[in-house]
């Protein structure tokens, strides 16, 4: 068995590539995949905390929550790539500023 | 080094490179799909390993399997094969962004400092279909209940954003 310090490591290392992703792409396909990238890596952890304290299932009930989040996540985020790109030609994160100060 | 962890960091080095392939990749929308289903397949490896079975093929299923291919299938249905934005414009608000998080990554890596116990040994069962479809139904069923709803309301409301016109 690894130490679940690595495991946690490896969270910390995927979650901070994720929100590098958000912070610095302007793709907005490549930016809700950062976010599956994030949800992802908050799962590892769950895991691997689980597996500290295996009397109960906490976590693993806990990833599979997560798992229907990020799904319909998803579904509704593509829903409106979809229908930015219907109105603007374009998925690139500049060109939807309407609500930025 | 056993089998086991020499399993565990082969795949989590090709976890953190694949991810890595999916941030940094500029050209191809496509491409970064496809790293993200390697990533995604790694974790599944991982959760195996962890003797979270159940989790593991779900995470194959519905990661691997629905959201990537629906990914997939905007990508092309938006034909964006080429991801023609100009790079280089806002340098110095991309370095910070990406400085910022790597601040973020670099706190979380020194909470691990503090040690943690070791994993003890598990109980029979631990992980499986039989273990977790118990606790789904008996202590969160609650939570099943509410995650039906969300699907629900995901559905709709993926449906009504991505409808041409509504009458």
């Amino acid at each position: 068995m690894v130490p679940i310090e690595h495991v946690i490591g490896l969270s910390a290392i995927l979650f901070t590539l994720g929100v590098i992703g958000v912070a610095t792409r302007r793709n907005l396909i490549i930016v809700l995949m950062s976010i599956e990238l994030m949800l992802n890596a908050v799962n590892l952890a769950f895991v691997g905390f689980n597996r500290l304290h295996p009397e109960n299932l906490d976590g693993q009930i806990f990833v599979l929550m997560v798992i229907a989040v990020a799904a319909s996540e998803v579904a509704v985020g593509l829903g409106i790539v979809i229908s930015m790109f219907r109105n603007r030609d374009s998925v690139d994160l500049e060109e939807v500023s309407l609500l930025k100060w | 080094m056993t089998v086991f962890s020499f399993l565990f960091y082969l795949f989590a080095a090709m976890a953190v490179v694949s991810a890595l392939a999916m941030v940094l990749n500029v050209r191809n929308t496509v491409a970064a799909a496809l790293s993200l289903v390697v990533t995604m397949i790694s974790l599944a490896a991982i959760y195996v390993l962890m003797e979270a079975h159940l989790v593991g093929a779900i995470q194959i299923m519905v990661y691997a399997g629905a959201i990537v291919v629906l990914f997939l299938f905007v990508v092309m249905l938006l034909n964006l094969r080429q991801d023609a934005f100009a790079p280089g414009r806002q340098w110095l608000v991309k370095s910070g962004a990406a400085l910022v998080g790597l601040l973020i990554g670099a706190q979380l890596v020194r909470l691990l400092a503090t040690p943690l116990p070791v994993a003890p040994p598990l109980p029979e069962g631990f992980g499986g279909y039989r273990a977790v479809g118990i606790a789904l139904y008996t202590d969160y069923v609650l939570l099943v209940e509410m995650a039906s709803l969300l699907l629900l309301a995901a559905i709709v409301g993926a449906l009504i954003l991505a409808k041409r016109k509504i009458e």
